[in-house]
């Protein structure tokens, strides 16, 4: 039998089997974008105005040279040291918050838990810790920021206040996570023996989790850098607030020496982390 | 014979003759650690001038408590309830579109920036990887802070502000996933002589497909609590309404953008911890 070649035949090498289902999802994914394009206000096309792209490239135009003059470079490194040091005492302050509530929301250490289920009361209480962490962290530091700007005025108070509440949020949340997924055999032996909580705690749990949970601090005080530096954007002290007082002045020199700053704060901040994980693990 | 030679005091025959560890010993990489620490700490909240008098003092524990107070009754008017819901959806908008774009861009910038097999000269990696890294080096919140300048306030700066951001972090996860694929396939059609891009299309990206799907919905759910906060400094959504209402005192309004925040970040927590415990299924 011989087949007539038909111009209309797609050759094999050109047909998608799989077309019906790609068109769906590409279909279906226009649809949902459609009206996100709408609602974020997305025209791309004003950004090449000519009343738009003169101001952006004066403001770019200002980068270059960054100002490197004596005396400014010595404010921007004191506003770097701020930054870290509004981190570190946020960092302090938020282990003081957190590790009382891990010790007592963490179910390892429970002592009715040993035989059966937890009994009620030590079950309401820790459930109830656990979600005050979980509102806790569920702020945005920045937004505590805010509200602490409010109550204690300008500067580096509001931002290791607010680094201090979610970073204790998010510290008390995930220390408890990483105790109860460690082995506990260690520490119900201890337990079961008439041991304390405290001593179960510091002779069994402890020991085994120490490496992980000082790395995840660690990690947590890289971040608490960052977000330092981004507090100061609604007045709460360092690099930030500088960056915020320039730009609103359209200082584009001053403006590019504190990005750079600040990049290699947090490039800094990355690699001595890095090392001090490395070193712990 | 050389064991009837005095021994030193470590290893006498009588465990309690040990004397205890020194506090600093300068072999000891811990104890050096905790110095640095130590000193790190002390010197922070030396340089910070803290105003814990005025924080603890009568006055502004009272105005902290009416604060609180104010906030416990939030503003349920359905007008601005229905803005709410409005600014809502456009932070969730903002965030898929700003997600979308970074996945474009960040896989665009994932091509050059890797190499794809050990004979690829890859000379525009060590460029790209630079670029990448100021892109993500310089948080939302600054960028939204900069793009202001040339699209204004509004959603569209937030949105662009996210993209950039998170094309930097995806590119390089992107980058580091079509590096560590299996080269078998992509080998396998090139020393067939197949052309790169189709080498690219037809193996390597069908075998990080997956990766880059699951890098992309975490970035998004990062990106909807960053878009929540980033109209504080004027990139719309719920952050703009908060900076807005706060800035007036208007604290049952706050009350309620600041439940608006916390349920969507909970929504958000809720359908990534449903959906990761489906797909391990």
């Amino acid at each position: 039998m011989s087949h007539p070649v038909s111009a209309t035949i797609v050759p094999p090498q050109l047909r998608d089997p799989a077309w019906i289902t790609r068109v769906f999802w590409l279909l279906a994914a226009a649809v949902l974008l459609a009206p996100a394009l709408v609602i974020t206000e997305f025209k791309p096309w004003t950004l090449f105005e000519p009343a738009t792209i003169k101001s952006t490239k004066r403001f770019i135009g200002d980068f270059f040279p960054p100002k490197i003059e004596a005396e400014f470079l010595l404010m921007v490194m004191r506003e770097a040291w701020r930054t870290v040091a509004i981190a570190t005492v946020g960092m302090v302050l938020a282990l003081i918050i957190a590790i009382p509530l891990t010790f007592i929301s963490t179910s390892a250490i429970s002592i009715s838990a040993l035989s059966g289920r937890m009994h009620a009361l030590p079950f309401v209480l820790r459930q109830a810790i656990r979600w005050l962490l979980i509102v806790l962290r569920s702020v945005p530091e920045l937004v505590w920021a805010l509200v602490f700007v409010r109550v204690v005025g300008l500067g580096p108070t509001a931002g290791v206040l607010a680094i201090a509440l979610t970073y204790g949020g998010m510290l008390g949340k995930v220390y408890g996570e990483i105790l109860e997924s460690d082995e506990t055999h260690a520490t119900h032996a201890l337990l079961r023996n008439g041991a304390g909580r405290l001593q179960a705690f510091f002779y069994g749990l402890l020991p085994q989790s120490a490496p992980e949970l000082t790395s995840y601090t660690v990690y947590r005080w890289e971040c608490a850098i960052r977000s330092s530096a981004v507090l100061g954007f609604v007045g709460a002290g360092g690099l930030g607030q500088q960056m915020d007082n320039s730009m609103k002045m359209f200082l584009g020199a001053e403006v590019a020496t504190m990005l750079i700053a600040f990049m290699l704060l947090v490039a800094l901040a990355d690699q001595a982390s890095a090392w001090l994980r490395k070193m712990l693990a | 014979m050389s064991n009837l030679s005095p021994k030193s005091s470590k290893d006498a025959a009588n465990e309690t003759y040990r004397l205890p560890p020194k506090l600093f010993d300068a072999r000891c990489a811990a104890c050096w650690f905790m110095l640095g620490l130590a000193a790190l700490t002390i010197a922070s909240f030396w340089s910070l001038d803290l105003q814990w008098a005025k924080f603890l003092s009568a006055d502004a524990l009272r105005k902290m408590g009416r604060f609180m107070a104010e906030l416990l009754t939030p503003s349920t008017d359905p007008a601005f309830l229905l803005k709410l819901a409005g600014a809502s959806l456009e932070t969730i908008a903002m965030s898929a579109l700003g997600t979308l774009l970074a996945a474009v861009a960040g896989l665009a910038l994932a091509l050059p920036a890797s190499r794809s097999h050990s004979g690829d000269p890859a000379y525009w990696r060590a460029p790209t990887r630079l670029l990448l890294n100021g892109l993500r080096a310089i948080p939302e919140l600054v960028w939204a802070a900069l793009l202001i300048i040339s699209a204004g306030l509004g959603p569209f700066a937030g949105t662009l502000a996210l993209a950039l951001h998170t094309s930097g972090v995806l590119g390089r996860l992107f980058a580091e996933a079509i590096e560590n694929a299996p080269q078998g396939p992509a080998f396998a059609l090139r020393v067939r002589g197949v052309a790169p891009t189709r080498v690219f299309v037809y193996a390597t990206f069908v075998q990080v497909l997956p990766q880059l799907l699951s890098y992309t919905l975490y970035r998004w759910e990062n990106n909807i609590r960053a878009a929540a906060v980033l109209g504080v400094v004027g990139g719309g959504g719920l952050g703009q309404m908060l900076a807005f209402h706060m800035g007036l005192f208007h604290m049952n309004e706050t009350s309620s953008i600041l439940i608006a925040m916390i349920l969507l970040v909970a929504m958000v927590d809720l359908l990534s911890y449903v959906s990761r415990r489906i797909m391990q299924r």
